[in-house]
């Protein structure tokens, strides 16, 4: 009983809303063909005009963006220029971009915080390489090993599961306590941010590896050991890579961290410090400058990507 | 003189997950002589491939016992956590070659890397084995590609690199699984040919898997016919037509006699009454 009673209800409630949607249409049909020209012209341009040589109908995001990101940081650097100048915002708050570029050639020339800017980064730099070095030395090892090996698996696993996910400012304290507030304890924390990622990928490298490549070499008289060394580690290769471009990310991200306590110099300290006493100009060139660099660097690991596997992707 | 000798072998996968265990192959016999050219036809999911693992020592059989010479097939590596099990066992070895249908070869390496692959493993110095490597190179007829890169090759040329890496590495078997059956028909003929070639040259003993009747005819001394479920060898037929191809070289005057054409329809009856079988199970 219950139920058909709902379905004439149902019934009943949808007829009116569909002869409204008929008149609707209608309307719409009537009125605005100049708006329906204009939306299908739109949609054209933002959908795909037109296949070009070297591509594939389908393939989702094909195209070049590079003039798009072009355009879009202009825009974004006008509207933060235009907002500014034009007296919207406090200084204090979001300084001009002008006032913003002014600042960082004083600080690249004069100074700031007792060192000048090359002398912040590089001290910063050398935290994060050699934590990168030293992530790499040990990571992509450890991390092939761990793959290949299910007792080695079976220790670290737990290990790294475990403190992959702590946030590195939680276990700060701890490194201080017990490696000091020297260079030793800062490095430290960079590493273990970047080891994490860099076991992972080498460790996801090695099951990426397709087992008739493994049974071909065996067949060949390769040993268990020219088997990890010459075709596994090789074979993990790009996910070794894609996992050390994420490590130095890693890096970045964790280095203001590394220098909050007792630095006297890096880029990460530089910006701190000026928070400290609302310069809010610095904060926002340090920031731009960690960004450019980090982004440099990234650019560079693509490059090496490029180079180093050229197979990546291919069949 | 070593022979592959294959006793009683059955092999059961163990249940997965909500399965049942899955006998792959069920009580084979099978010897393999010096000179012999097997080829072993039959449907999908027949053991084909399961049996091609056990020979190269991929896996370890659950029941009987594979020999070849004086050492037993056993499936793990001769060296297990340091100790050196002797020479009576042994898994994979530069001894089986294994050729598969898609093939794997390494991305990093040049088509020369590749072929020269198995006997750099072995310490072989490099101007002997670049030597070979281009020796075998040339016999598969990819001399002038020795520096390109292998993802960048042909389907057909890939598989020549695949078949010229086994060859180069000398081994006394050549187990082959499906290498021809991606290929164009032309590349197909020239590269059985080419197997031919090299099985009269060297006398070694080859196993090979295909799913074409045709192909099977033409290349085999010896003719396993397998059958699903349980997987296991129904009928053997000793052949001669490929005696008549590297005699005649010409793959179309073999296969247009009346002898091939009748054991093909032999063939072809037994595989299809197989599969009416298995539709009335």
């Amino acid at each position: 009983m219950n139920t058909e009673s709902t379905k004439v209800v149902a019934k009943s409630t949808l007829k009116p809303t569909q002869s409204n949607s008929r008149t609707e249409h209608l309307a719409v049909k009537e009125f605005t063909p100049l708006v329906q020209k204009l939306i299908a012209y739109v949609k054209l341009k933002i959908s795909k005009p037109s296949i070009k040589s070297g591509e594939f109908y389908g393939a989702p995001g094909a195209g070049d963006s590079r003039l798009i990101s072009v355009f879009s940081t202009i825009l974004f650097i006008s509207i933060w220029a235009f907002v500014t100048e034009m007296g919207f915002i406090d200084p204090l708050f979001l300084p001009s971009p002008v006032d913003v570029f002014e600042k960082f050639l004083d600080i690249a020339n004069n100074g700031f915080a007792g060192a000048t800017l090359v002398q912040h980064l590089s001290a910063s730099l050398t935290r994060i390489f050699g934590a990168f070095f030293f992530a790499c030395l040990i990571g992509i090892p450890l991390g092939i090993l761990i793959g290949c090996s299910y007792i080695l698996r079976g220790i670290f696993d737990p290990l790294i599961e475990f403190y992959r996910p702590l946030p590195p400012l939680a276990y700060l304290p701890l490194i201080i306590i017990w490696l000091g507030i020297d260079e030793g304890s800062k490095v430290t924390l960079i590493f273990l941010a970047m080891l994490a990622p860099i076991i992972l990928s080498a460790r996801a490298g090695v099951t990426s590896v397709r087992i008739e490549q493994i049974q071909v070499a065996y067949s060949m008289g390769a040993s268990r050991w020219q088997v990890i060394t010459q075709v596994i580690a090789k074979g993990a290769l790009p996910d070794i890579l894609t996992g050390m471009r994420i490590a130095i990310g890693f890096g970045w991200t964790t280095l203001v961290a590394a220098e909050m306590v007792a630095a006297q110099r890096g880029i990460g300290f530089m910006v701190l410090n000026a928070s400290e006493f609302l310069r809010t100009d610095v904060v926002i060139a340090g920031i731009i400058v960690i960004g450019v660099i980090a982004y440099c660097f990234d650019l560079l690991m693509r490059y090496l990507e490029k180079k180093l596997v050229p197979w990546k992707g291919q069949n | 003189m070593n022979t592959l000798d294959i006793r009683d072998v059955s092999v059961v996968y163990p249940a997965s997950q909500g399965g049942e265990a899955v006998t792959a192959l069920s009580d084979i016999n099978l010897t393999i002589e010096q000179g012999d050219l097997v080829v072993a036809l039959g449907a999908s999911g027949c053991g084909k491939t399961t049996l091609l693992s056990l020979i190269a020592g991929f896996i370890a059989p659950s029941k009987g016992y594979l020999t070849l010479g004086d050492s037993s097939i056993k499936g793990y590596p001769r060296v297990a956590c340091g100790l050196d099990l002797g020479d009576e066992v042994m898994g994979p070895g530069a001894d089986r070659g294994v050729v598969f249908q898609k093939h794997a070869l390494l991305p990093w390496l040049d088509v020369m890397g590749n072929t020269e692959f198995g006997l750099k493993l072995q310490g072989v110095g490099k101007e002997e084995r670049r030597k070979k490597a281009a020796e075998y190179l040339k016999l598969v007829g990819l001399e002038d590609f020795h520096h390109h890169r292998v993802y960048q090759l042909s389907g057909g040329m890939q598989q020549r690199v695949g078949i010229a890496r086994a060859l180069a590495n000398n081994p006394e078997m050549l187990l082959l699984d499906e290498p021809l059956g991606a290929l164009d028909a032309l590349t197909r003929e020239s590269l059985q040919e080419l197997l031919l070639d090299v099985w009269q040259e060297t006398n070694k003993m080859m196993f090979f898997i295909t799913h074409s009747v045709d192909e099977a005819l033409l290349l085999a001394t010896r003719l396993i016919v397998m059958s699903p479920r349980p997987g296991r060898i129904t009928h053997q037929f000793d052949l001669t037509f490929n005696r008549e191809f590297l005699e005649c070289r010409d793959a179309r005057k073999v296969k247009s006699s009346e002898a091939f054409i009748k054991t093909r329809e032999q063939i072809l009856s037994i595989i299809h009454g197989d599969e009416t079988d298995g539709k009335g199970a």
